[in-house]
């Protein structure tokens, strides 16, 4: 990756994970672990992969991006607000009555969101419609969405495993993002979902296994992807929950508790200290 | 009228499916591996690649209709009410009624008319279901004509609809002339003693029911509700406080369907009259031959006939 790309992205990302903070700190409430250990991979696909204007969010021919994770909608939030889809004061009124920011992700609200998701399994569906439609309307734009490694779980998106490599979809490309954590434990003592990349070996994709923090393997994983035709890509992304604010990093307490005054402090202080090197 | 014609609700599906594939190229048809039954055959045969079989997934299937519909398609999705509503449910209600998408759910084998089937197929609380998500449109054709009417207006509105179908044959109410009225219910015949409100397959039962009335000197008033919502409730609460009294006639269970839509319509208004309801008791159904169940589950036009001197002799004692 070009070396000044690779530095405007981890800037951005690390602007985007203030915005995590900022988000559910406000908020009181949400899930800063999994947004976290995801948002890297968010911040790639929309500053440096994925075809989408923000003065355009229902642009036809735009790539898509389903949020099946729905519950990491501060990444989501955050990053479209770095992109530009609406203004950045709206991140400190996540979860508010009177927000545009819903506790996960709806069309009917935001601006930038394809779809709405934060029921478990559901997004990688709409997904697989939404690539289904690219193919029948002739259309070259190409979906992603983001799946928690627990959501795996869910039976449903076992059935659009199966349909997106049985309708050869390799337009669609599905993250698994693999912080090993959900709200009962580990994924291994919960209901094991491993071997992930074997599973979906099986069912017919194109399986690549990558640092989901690491902007070099993000795209030459995207970029693979691309090249991938007949069948559909699973990005296994190896994550750390909490990623970046170091009192959250590996701990399944922080799946679904916001930061109190003093955690704020010390996160933004921690994020900001990063941002500086970064900016050097 | 010893030549009435007969046909499934279904069957009028899936020629109005083909009707509209013929003129918009934006219709597309999803099935779970139930197209022979569902009739979405027919659409896959004219238009194969505009045909998208999921197999038995009902679940994947509503949401890939609903990510299809984000993508500027007219997408029908199709397969036995019981899954349609039962299984998927939560996908209707999240994938495609939050977002309010452009998907039209054709289901079909929908009450205690599936037949030898059996419980475990015959859903009589689909229509309670779909009442209870948000800006979702049911419809409920009384036969083929209707039905064909309903999946072309259903087309042109933009918008999640529930439309549900049936696998018996039942006779054809209504002839070439008929018009499909969007929300709207109809009264079908006028009279003075006691509204009928009926959906389905039920309004025929319905029709029969007056003529057994009038030979009791009851006049009874017909209405066809072919929208279950948005209920019509100005012609229906307008008919009830005409006649005085009240029955339905649907093929869903008692509780959540047309039965209770009628009567919270007529308990808000303040139109202050009885309803009483003929439907599926709340029990579940069996196997049998499809027929013989209508009149073992009193949804026949005796029954609505009985119910219907019931309302009358409630409205009495009021």
């Amino acid at each position: 990756m070009d070396a000044a790309l690779k530095k405007q992205l981890e800037i951005t990302a690390c602007k985007a994970r203030m915005g995590i903070i900022e988000g559910t700190f406000n908020a009181k409430s949400g899930h800063p672990g999994g947004a976290l250990s995801c948002v890297d991979i968010i911040t790639y696909l929309y500053f440096a992969h994925m075809n989408v204007d923000a003065a355009n969010p229902k642009d036809e021919n735009r790539d898509r991006f389903v949020l099946s994770k729905g519950h990491a909608a501060p990444a989501l939030y955050a990053v479209l607000a770095l992109k530009g889809f609406f203004p950045q004061e709206w991140i400190k009124t996540l979860r508010k009555s009177d927000s545009k920011l819903q506790g996960h992700p709806s069309i009917a609200y935001t601006p930038g969101v394809d779809m709405c998701t934060g029921s478990l399994g559901q997004g990688i569906s709409a997904a697989c419609g939404m690539a289904l439609g690219a193919k029948l309307s002739g259309k070259d734009f190409r979906v992603y969405t983001v799946l928690g490694d627990g959501e795996i779980q869910e039976g449903q998106v076992w059935e659009a495993a199966m349909y997106a490599s049985a309708k050869k979809l390799d337009n669609l490309v599905a993250v698994v993002d693999n912080n090993n954590l959900q709200i009962d434990g580990s994924v291994e003592e919960v209901n094991s979902v491993y071997p992930i990349g074997e599973k979906f070996a099986a069912f017919g994709w194109n399986v690549i296994e990558i640092n989901a923090h690491d902007f070099d393997e993000i795209e030459k994983a995207f970029a693979a992807a691309r090249e991938c035709k007949g069948r559909p890509t699973l990005l296994l992304a190896k994550s750390v929950k909490g990623k970046g604010v170091s009192y959250m990093e590996d701990q399944v307490g922080w799946h679904g508790k916001a930061p109190n005054e003093e955690e704020y402090k010390q996160a933004m202080d921690e994020l900001n200290a990063a941002l500086a090197v970064l900016e050097k | 009228m010893s030549d009435v014609i007969k046909m499934a609700t279904r069957d009028a599906y899936g020629k109005a499916l083909v009707e509209l594939g013929e003129k918009n190229d934006k219709v597309i048809v999803l099935d779970a591996d139930l197209a022979a039954a569902t009739k979405t055959g027919m659409f896959k045969k004219a238009f194969p690649s505009r045909f998208i079989d999921s197999g038995i997934q009902e679940s994947n299937m509503m949401g890939v209709a609903a990510g299809l519909a984000t993508t500027g398609f007219t997408v029908f999705a199709s397969t036995f009410a019981m899954f349609a509503a039962g299984r998927a449910f939560e996908q209707v209600r999240n994938s495609i009624g939050y977002p309010h998408l452009n998907v039209k759910i054709g289901a079909t084998h929908a009450g205690i008319s599936v037949g030898e089937d059996g419980a475990s197929h015959q859903c009589c609380e689909d229509i309670a279901l779909m009442r209870s998500i948000p800006g979702m449109v049911i419809i409920n054709p009384a036969d083929a004509v209707e039905a064909r009417a309903a999946v072309l207006a259903a087309a042109e509105y933009e918008g999640p609809v529930y439309m549900r179908f049936g696998r018996l044959a039942v006779p054809c109410v209504f002839d070439d002339s008929y018009e499909f009225k969007w929300g709207k219910a109809v009264i079908l015949s006028e009279g003075k003693d006691v509204t009928i409100c009926a959906t389905g397959l039920m309004v025929n039962e319905a029709i029969e029911a007056k003529k057994l009335l009038a030979n009791e000197g009851i006049d009874a008033e017909i209405v066809n509700v072919p929208t279950i919502k948005p209920l019509d409730a100005e012609t229906i609460c307008a008919s009830a406080s005409k006649t005085g009294c009240v029955v339905t006639a649907e093929e869903h269970n008692i509780i959540g369907g047309l039965g209770s839509a009628v009567s919270e319509a007529i308990c808000e208004t303040g139109t202050c009259v009885p309803v009483v309801r003929v439907g599926v008791n709340d029990v579940f159904g069996k196997s049998g031959p499809a027929v013989e169940l209508l009149h073992i589950f009193g949804l026949d036009a005796q029954n609505i006939a009985d119910k219907a001197k019931k309302a009358i002799s409630l409205k009495k004692q009021g």
